[in-house]
């Protein structure tokens, strides 16, 4: 099977999980009692949240690599990483609003955590720019891996500094010092929703991997021919 | 050690040098900030919004805005004429030629901001005079960390079409918590807070300053490898 066939049904898997998921948060999942049905689309926004900093992470992570190894491979996982990460952010800054709406009354606040995701995605769109900026490939590896590099090390400075600034966002409930504060039953609902985003993380990046390949074998070929 | 640094100052010197004798740049810099800073004086209701509640907008808003301008700068003049292969090809470290640019473009911003500063206090009638010392020390302190990552990022972007609007986009990110920071310290200075009560955003500045010099002067060498 080639590789953005793997990629393909990978992601189709990944989809069809995210129904059942939201089968399960719909009909078998507590609605949360002060914000009603809006909580539900907690499960899509966690999980993106969560994998939209990951690839960042491990596009900086592959640009370290890259400068030392100088694996082209490292490269076309960093760029599938950054798109990928890029589809995820854009899905955080949809599924907030949406539920920003009903809960604080507006689509849009300078919260300290909307604020974070919205430069992680100009981040992501300035990093993308830049690759499509540069012709000689060698060169646009380097120069997006140092990119990359500082992007990883830029999203904490980000966190503190907005968090420092002021935040109206639910504070976290279940990455925190103390045991996760949220029902068992979201709980797991949430673990699965996070399972499967995974999934789809890894679908996307296949299958973008096996597109950027492509790319460059067709290159190849017609600088042969 | 001492050889490293003294090779970067040749550098710097070479562009200061550049810099002073055809005084474009920084001429273009200097009435740049003059006009934003009047343009922010007609960019608001006085009558409604005192002054001082924008003072430190207007102030960071446009040393950063000045300060993108200036970066573009360091990489530029070395396109011409092939000049950055031949700073390559001399016996002078990657590290070296980074921390050149780097000392450059401070010296530039930091004259934008000396000519700035008065400005703004004159335009705006902000008094700044009893906390002079620490705002001068909060404006040094938040310049050098985006100055550095600026410096890297005129690097990469060089080579390519539309670099001045490039360098911008992947810039400003980046000018974010720097921008904060400064803001919130210069606002507190203004309104006569002691500089203790600023101590979270002082100690976020340094640490922007140590991770982004460190990285900057690492990962520089792999920009200009051939």
């Amino acid at each position: 099977m080639s590789l953005a066939r793997k990629g393909r049904l990978i992601t189709l898997i990944g989809l069809g999980l995210l129904a059942a998921v939201y089968v399960r948060a719909l009909a078998f999942t507590p609605v949360e009692r002060v914000q009603g049905p809006a909580q539900k689309i907690y499960y899509l926004h966690v999980p993106a949240a969560i994998w939209a900093e990951m690839a960042m992470f491990l596009v900086g992570l592959a640009g370290i690599f890259y400068l030392f190894l100088k694996d082209a491979r490292l490269d076309r996982f960093a760029e599938a990483s950054a798109e990928a990460g890029t589809v995820f952010a854009a899905i955080v800054l949809t599924t907030g609003p949406i539920w920003g709406k009903p809960i604080w009354g507006t689509w849009w606040t300078w919260d300290a955590r909307l604020t974070s995701t919205l430069f992680l995605f100009f981040l992501y769109i300035g990093y993308l720019l830049l690759r499509g900026a540069i012709a000689d490939a060698a060169q646009r590896a380097r120069y997006a891996a140092v990119l990359g590099i500082c992007g990883m090390c830029l999203v904490p400075f980000i966190h503190l500094s907005v968090y420092l600034f002021r935040t109206l966002h639910p504070q976290p409930i279940v990455l925190k010092p103390s045991a996760p504060s949220l029902p068992g039953s979201m709980l797991v609902t949430l673990l699965l929703s996070f399972g499967v985003f995974t999934l789809l993380y890894v679908g996307f990046v296949v299958q973008r991997y096996a597109l950027a390949l492509g790319q460059e074998q067709r290159e190849q070929r017609s600088a042969h021919a | 050690m001492g050889d490293w640094l003294s090779q970067a100052w040749t550098v710097a010197r070479k562009d200061l040098l550049l810099e002073f004798r055809t005084r474009t740049a920084i001429v273009s810099a200097l009435v740049f900030t003059a006009l934003v800073l009047t343009l922010f004086n007609f960019g608001r209701d006085p009558t409604a919004v005192p002054t001082i509640d924008l003072a430190p907008t207007i102030l960071w808003v446009t040393f950063t805005f000045a300060a993108m301008l200036a970066m573009n700068r360091a990489f530029q003049l070395e396109l011409e004429n092939d000049a950055l292969e031949g700073l390559l090809a001399s016996p002078l470290s990657r590290t070296s030629l980074y921390w050149g640019k780097l000392l450059a473009n401070l010296v530039f911003v930091a004259v934008v901001e000396v000519v700035g500063l008065p400005l703004f206090v004159l335009f705006f009638d902000v008094p700044v005079a009893p906390v002079l010392g620490p705002l001068i020390a909060v404006i040094a302190l938040a310049t050098v960390g985006f100055v550095a990552v600026g410096t890297l990022f005129s690097a990469l972007v060089i080579r390519t079409r539309f670099a001045e609007l490039l360098l911008v986009v992947l810039l400003l990110p980046f000018l974010l918590p720097p921008l904060i920071g400064a803001v919130q310290v210069t606002a507190r200075l203004l309104g006569g807070r002691p500089l203790s009560e600023s101590a979270g955003w002082l100690r976020l500045l340094a640490a922007y300053d140590i991770a982004f010099v460190t990285l900057a002067t690492l990962l520089f060498p792999f920009t200009v490898e051939e």
